[in-house]
């Protein structure tokens, strides 16, 4: 039996004149997963459906249907049959593919789509006909047609008839890369990880920036970062992920700044550092796992003095989340495990005792003014290490 | 030059180890149950290994037996005896300082229902002999202490132990985690007293993934896994004949008192050069085995003298992971302060260590008490 996938564009269908335009990109975003873990597919679309049809015949469906869950902008697909446009060739399919999933099941609906009017039964018809052959077939099986455990839907469409059950909610969103460029900051937490998903999610593709600062922080610690790095990748493609040895800054920061304020002005630096690498990358924002108040560094007053650094938007997608509701997107998303994982993060080297909850911007651009760190930065940014994570 | 001094946490292969190992692989790879030639050779080798385990620990051959290491002879000795003899009591104790494949084992017994007693320990590691003494009833059915503690190498007065269990008059087993010790003093479970022994062969230069328990004649044990009979279906499975090979030839290689006494001039000197350095308090006790020295950098994290040290190829432990990692329960339990334990760092030696790794070691550290900012 032809087996296919049915994809449901989301919020694209809402778009305008430029809809084809995302459409395509959502089309070349799912050849590239579809490839990677599946195999080659060939695509069609037809009006808000995308059908992706493989191209060899010991296709692997389930890793397929694994890849195609993480693709921003699909809102939801099926794995469905194909058949010909005869009734009873429609009622031995549905039987033959989901035969065993209605005998594990309670009860069901029959749900028609007729596109193409030239066929001689109306959808109601092919409901009942079809519907009355099921139920023949499989003893324990009711009619729901309020509440059923699966839905069989008959799609007729110009060459063929589609066959599926239940549909497989999609990750939503927009295609990644439909809304451009921005660089992650990114520091092994749970955090970090979850704001870069939740912007690739709207549709745009990610850099991601990591500040290590050996000894003080080890090589399994950025090991751990860029595993995190490549689980999101799993939603985002391919991530640009740079390493920013930030050992002398930190020193330099301890020793001539003011204990209370180190946190803060170790996250300027690395704003101004990110910024640039950015700059460079063409990123158009920068975003961070911020959520207000979870650290004395993200308070309102303390978001303020970072936010001051950046010349392009900083998005901070947690802001107003709790640890809670950021633990069950990191679950979700498959990083919370990882993210636990116990090595020291640059964040946690030298922090004050009582760092200061409600800095001023002048406050501490003074303190960072008593020494000039540009030229560490300039030497920072020249020893940036790249790699492409996928 | 590269430093090993993780020999606690495992050991490179000896000679012996690896030639026995490779000869076993090549020509004798058989099953030892098998009638056949193939299968006679394994068998002959099988019952050599089992001589030279039994030899090591003054036993009998029957009473020894192989494993797949220290956690599977643990967990065994520690279920084995619990559950063959829960009929005569409901009572089992052990020490708070166990490696985790004891302490892990207590916790699934209590949540089996068993009253689990945890001894404590002094602020050197040794376990409170009199709270020991109390513990012990008539419906005492197990006592697990282990004789040199994997962090800060306590050697733990286990005849002692034994004969507090017998004085008792309770029926306990007496079970001895000597994961650490094995090869490295001289071990006599039989004349001690002792029930149930758990030894392994990567702490020994052997292969990793090989131990061996040693069970005193007459002594019951509810096997954990089932199969083929073999290892008297106290351990059943197929024999790993390279595996227990190498274990063979570490424990031929052995020099106990020889290397002990290369290893206690080790100790003396690196603690003396130690000491001269103004931040070092050293944990481990001065009658501790030698291979073993714990010491703290007081102020300096040790997973940051860790990293340090591994760029410069040195290898070391640390006691504690990270200011959000867990912190070592050993230590934890010995009462340290904080800023001790935070700071701790295991330097674990072997006969092949030099003086001249020693040197390099206080070389490393001198420089992470030069260049690491103190927190």
């Amino acid at each position: 039996m032809k087996e296919v996938l049915l994809i449901k564009n989301g919020e694209i269908a809402l778009k305008g004149l430029n809809r084809s335009t995302f459409e395509d990109m959502l089309v070349k975003n799912i050849k590239r997963r579809l490839l990677a873990s599946a195999g080659k597919f060939n695509f069609t679309k037809s009006q808000s459906t995308i059908i992706a049809e493989p191209a060899e015949c010991d296709t692997d469906f389930e890793s397929a249907v694994e890849a195609l869950g993480k693709v921003f902008g699909i809102a939801a697909f099926s794995r469905a049959a194909v058949c010909e446009k005869d009734i009873d060739e429609i009622k031995k399919v549905a039987l033959e593919y989901l035969g065993d999933d209605l005998r594990s099941v309670k009860t069901f609906k029959v749900n028609a789509k007729r596109s193409d009017k030239k066929f001689p039964m109306t959808s109601p018809e092919i409901c009942r006909e079809v519907g009355a052959h099921l139920l023949r077939s499989t003893p324990s099986l009711k009619v729901d047609v309020h509440n059923p455990d699966i839905t069989v839907t008959v799609e007729v469409r110009d060459k063929n008839v589609f066959i599926h059950g239940n549909q497989i909610k999609g990750a939503g969103g927009m295609p990644v890369g439909s809304a451009g460029r921005v660089a992650l900051l990114v520091s092994g937490g749970i955090d970090s990880p979850v704001a870069g998903w939740m912007m690739s999610k709207r549709g745009l593709q990610l850099n991601a920036i990591h500040f290590a600062a050996p000894p003080y922080t080890s090589k399994r610690a950025e090991m751990k970062v860029r595993d995190l790095v490549s689980i999101v990748a799993k939603y985002s493609g391919r991530i640009n992920f740079a390493v920013v040895n930030f050992t002398e800054i930190q020193e330099a920061i301890k020793e001539n700044c003011p204990e209370e304020l180190f946190t803060i002005i170790m996250r300027r630096l690395m704003m101004k550092i990110s910024l640039r690498l950015a700059q460079k990358d063409n990123c158009g924002a920068l975003v961070t796992g911020e959520s207000l108040g979870q650290v004395a560094s993200q308070t309102l007053g303390a978001i303020a003095c970072t936010d001051a650094v950046s010349d392009i938007p900083v998005f901070r997608p947690l802001i107003g989340m709790d640890k809670d509701e950021i633990i069950t997107i990191s679950r979700n998303i498959g990083a919370f495990e990882t993210s636990i994982l116990p090595y020291e993060d640059c964040c946690t080297v030298f922090t004050p005792k009582h760092p200061r909850t409600r800095p001023t911007l002048q406050l501490i651009e003074e303190a960072e003014g008593s020494f000039d760190f540009s030229e560490m930065i300039e030497r920072a940014i020249e020893n940036t290490r790249y790699e492409y994570v996928d | 030059m590269e430093a090993y001094l993780d020999n606690s946490a495992t050991t490179p292969l000896c000679q012996k180890a690896k030639e026995r190992m490779v000869s076993s692989i090549e020509n004798n790879w058989g099953n030892p149950s098998s009638l056949h030639e193939k299968g006679i050779q394994a068998d002959t080798l099988l019952k050599d290994a089992r001589k030279q385990l039994a030899a090591l620990l003054s036993c009998n051959e029957k009473e020894v037996f192989f494993t797949s290491g220290g956690t599977e002879g643990n967990n065994l000795a520690v279920f084995g005896a619990a559950y063959q003899h829960k009929r005569k009591g409901n009572r089992v104790i052990t020490s708070a300082v166990e490696h985790p494949s004891i302490q892990k084992a207590f916790d699934r017994l209590a949540e089996d229902g068993f009253e689990v007693i945890r001894i404590p320990t002094d602020s050197k590691g040794l376990i409170d002999l009199k709270k020991l003494e109390n513990a012990i009833n008539d419906k005492t059915i197990l006592v697990s202490i282990m004789a040199v503690n994997n962090e800060v190498g306590t050697i733990e007065p286990i005849e002692e132990i034994a004969r507090i269990v017998k004085r008792k008059n309770s029926p306990a087993l007496i079970h001895v985690d000597a994961v650490q010790a094995f090869g490295k003093i001289p071990l006599t479970p039989k004349k001690w007293g002792i029930d149930l022994m758990t030894v392994s062969s990567h702490k020994i230069h052997g292969p990793k993934g090989v131990g061996g328990i040693f069970i005193k004649e007459g002594t019951k044990l509810r096997p954990v896994a089932v199969g083929g009979g073999q290892e008297k279906d106290i351990r059943p499975g197929t024999e790993p004949m390279p595996a227990i090979a190498g274990f063979f030839g570490a424990m031929e290689e052995l020099k106990i008192k020889e290397s002990l006494a290369k290893l206690t001039e080790n100790r003396d000197y690196l603690v003396a050069e130690l000491e001269k350095r103004d931040s070092v308090v050293i944990n481990s006790p001065n009658d501790a085995l030698p291979y073993i020295v714990n010491f703290s950098l007081r102020g300096l994290r040790s997973e940051t003298v860790l990293n340090l040290l591994s760029d410069m190829e040195i290898y070391i432990s640390s006691g504690s992971a990270c200011s959000k990692g867990h912190k070592s329960p050993v230590l934890t339990a010995m009462n340290l302060p904080d800023d001790i334990i935070d700071s701790s760092i295991r330097v674990s030696m072997s006969r092949f260590t030099a003086k001249e790794h020693l040197d390099y070691l206080l070389t490393g550290i001198d420089t992470a008490l030069k260049v690491i900012r103190k927190k």
